[in-house]
């Protein structure tokens, strides 16, 4: 068992009881809300007779159906309509802040929670959505819930678990040029597995994790659950109260940073912590790395042959081939020139403002191929107008992308932005499962921001390594 | 207005000790909740009809002429144990899926693993989660497949898995089996019950203002 981990700490600080179960009753410090695992556990609350227990501990927004494009009321698709005019009677009838699209603050939940800065260290934070570890960048104890437990936490304010194990995943030295936060949680997934962290928290550590933004931290515990992990976290440090003291909750009010920042501290996990698993990884030896299959632990570095699924463990061979099937790819190549049809910025691992001004400075100049539909869809409203404050949208617009407004569009397909066909996507979200993006026959390739830019412009995959040489000479 | 408690008995969940009927096999590792259940058809404010586009994606193609799937084959129509493979219910959170294979029929899924948030979706629908290993599963599967009319007996309280004259040595997780033998998965009455302990644990974290934690409603005994 795990002693003195962050996690360790805000479990305890957070824990009401012992249910009869065995499992703990933990009280929830902020619960995200959005319009599609939301509906019915309301609902379940008005069966019951019952009503929000902490409203102000709660805070929603619109995200996976809203348009990116025209989003004049009513919808022109009438499900997101009646989702959204759901959503809007359920929060406004409990007395739940919401961030609307006509607040300017609206956007995809994992975003807006830390750009308000209401995602603190220290937090218990649960949200009716598996990305909800992203939260975890900050220190928090933040993960996904199910309908049935949001009802829990809406009637309770809690929620039921039990304590899971702790592995410290160290990725030591320094990252290379061109390799960002996306290719270090796409190397571990790919190591680890898609299964390997089932039962554990992750808790991400070491000289490259700890020179990361918060963006970059956001981006790799986001993706704690595709390696099976429910939460991530990094530990508070400097460059979180940086962000923290930028954010609305403390930016008028220094006194109330000055007075929580001493629980910030002391949910740190301590240096003589002991974890269930240690992992080491080398960050330094880490190149820019895409997904080659249909799960996102299929990865490959952009210059490694993308594996025989003979050489896989016998457990990987089956849905290796299943997926080489459906990519069309074959083993011993790279995934370098596969061609993409399709590039896709955006989604709660890679849609903030440091993401696009990484892919604005690497598209300024350069065109879009000819035969590529790309697309940017910045992760909240305050991401978008920050962007046009600096002239991205027009760096974009000029390569030939299609600027549109806020929200989880491509990641999922639950909106008119969704593959066609058989197309093949480059993308900065977090899936490639078979028909993610929304399409079933469509092929998704995960990489980082700057590699979706550089698949952009060619047309195919690309080393954005090599793509920068080429610019500077 | 309802105070937001209620005592742990007004809402008592059933009690799930065995489950009996006949397989259903789904193999492949890694199957994800966007192939249990497409987004698309999330895009709905209850779970009423689920159940008819489980699988929808590998059941139909474009045309939405059927393909190759246990879930439209005549034989499995009536069965309630699913038997699957390895890390079912990966990706999303989506309690779609559980709920659109409960509306199908399914009452117990038997599989080499799980991922979390897919096991304490179905625990909070009363579905058992039951693994064995590999080996096991699969025989399971094979037997299923050859014998879709037969029995399987899934005792939640013992762990095993009961067909023809072979007893799997099963596992169910020990929150899952005392939570389902009890009957006592509804977590919103258990939590619900401990209303004043709640707020004093949110009263004691420094990030908490008082004025978010509610006042005891009237007719709160605790």
């Amino acid at each position: 068992m795990s002693e003195g981990t962050l996690y360790d700490k805000v479990w305890d600080r957070h824990k009401v009881t012992e249910l009869p179960t065995g499992q703990d009753q933990l009280f929830v410090g902020l619960h995200l809300v959005h319009e599609v695992t939301s509906p019915q556990a309301f609902g379940m609350l008005k069966e019951r007779d019952q009503e929000v227990a902490f409203p102000e501990r709660t805070h929603a927004t619109v995200d996976h159906i809203v348009p990116t494009g025209n989003r004049d009321r009513p919808y022109r698709d009438e499900a997101a309509e009646s989702m959204m005019a759901e959503l809007e009677e359920n929060v406004r009838g409990s007395g739940i802040d919401f961030s609307d699209p006509d607040s300017g603050d609206q956007g995809i939940v994992h975003v807006i929670g830390p750009e308000q800065g209401l995602t603190q260290p220290g937090m218990t934070i649960v949200c009716g959505d598996s990305h909800t570890s992203t939260h975890g960048a900050f220190g928090a104890l933040a993960f996904g819930i199910g309908t049935s437990q949001i009802r829990d936490v809406l009637a309770t304010g809690c929620v039921a678990m039990e304590k899971q194990k702790v592995r410290r995943i160290e990725v030591t030295g320094e990252l290379a040029e061109g390799v960002t936060a996306k290719d270090i949680i796409l190397t571990i997934i790919g190591k680890l597995g898609t299964d390997g962290g089932v039962g554990h928290v992750y808790e991400y550590a070491g000289e490259a994790i700890e020179k990361l933004g918060m963006e970059g931290r956001m981006s790799i515990c986001n993706m704690s659950i595709e390696g099976g992990a429910r939460a991530g976290y990094v530990n508070p440090d400097e460059t979180t109260y940086q962000w923290l003291k930028e954010t609305d909750a403390f930016a008028d009010d220094p006194e109330k940073f000055e007075r929580l920042k001493p629980y910030w501290e002391s949910v740190r996990t301590d240096e003589d912590a002991e974890y269930d698993d240690v992992v080491t990884i080398d960050g330094s030896a880490i190149e820019p790395t895409v997904t080659w299959g249909t799960t996102p632990g299929q990865t490959a570095g952009i210059t490694e042959p993308i594996p025989d699924p003979e050489d896989l463990p016998e457990e990987d061979r089956d849905t290796a081939r299943r997926a080489q099937k459906h990519m069309r790819v074959e083993p011993g190549d790279t995934m370098e020139g596969y061609d993409i049809d399709v590039a896709f910025l955006g989604s709660c691992t890679n849609a903030r403002l440091k993401d696009l001004r990484e892919a604005a400075a690497f598209v300024e100049g350069r065109e879009v191929a000819d035969d590529v539909r790309a697309m940017v869809v910045p992760g909240s409203q305050r991401v978008r107008d920050a962007a046009e404050a600096e002239g991205l949208d027009e760096i974009f617009k000029e390569a030939g992308f299609d600027w549109r407004e806020p929200g989880c569009s491509m990641c999922l397909g639950m909106n008119d932005d969704q593959l066609v066909g058989d197309e093949a996507s480059a993308s900065s979200s977090n899936r490639n499962f078979v028909g993610r993006q929304g399409s079933k026959d469509g092929r998704t390739v995960l990489m980082s921001p700057i590699m979706v830019a550089a698949a952009a412009v060619t047309g195919e995959v690309t080393d954005v390594r090599e793509m920068e040489e080429v610019a500077t000479v | 207005m309802s105070s937001p408690e209620f005592s742990a008995g007004e809402a008592p969940a059933e009690k799930v000790t065995e489950v009996t009927g006949t397989g259903i096999p789904v193999r492949g590792n890694d199957i994800d909740t966007d192939q249990i259940i497409p987004a698309r058809f999330m895009k709905v404010v209850t779970f009423d009809g689920l159940g008819q586009f489980a699988f929808f994606d590998q059941r139909f193609d474009d045309e939405d002429n059927e393909k190759d799937h246990p879930f439209n084959e005549e034989k499995y129509r009536g069965a309630n144990v699913l038997v699957v493979n390895a890390n079912f219910g990966c990706g999303s959170s989506r309690e779609h899926a559980p709920q659109a294979l409960m509306r199908w029929g399914i009452d117990a899924v038997v599989g080499e693993s799980f991922a979390e948030i897919f096991a304490g979706n179905c625990l909070a629908l009363g579905i058992p989660t039951v693994t064995a290993d590999q080996e096991a599963i699969e025989a399971l599967q094979d037997y299923v497949e050859a014998n879709p009319d037969a029995d399987v007996d899934i005792d939640v309280a013992e762990e095993t898995i009961t067909y023809d004259d072979t007893v799997i040595d099963a596992t169910v997780h020990d929150a899952q089996r005392k939570a389902l033998v009890e009957g006592v998965w509804d977590t919103t009455a258990l939590m619900g019950a401990n209303a004043e302990a709640v707020r004093e644990t949110a009263r004691s974290l420094p990030y908490v203002p008082d004025e978010h934690v509610p006042e005891p409603a009237a007719g709160d005994g605790a």
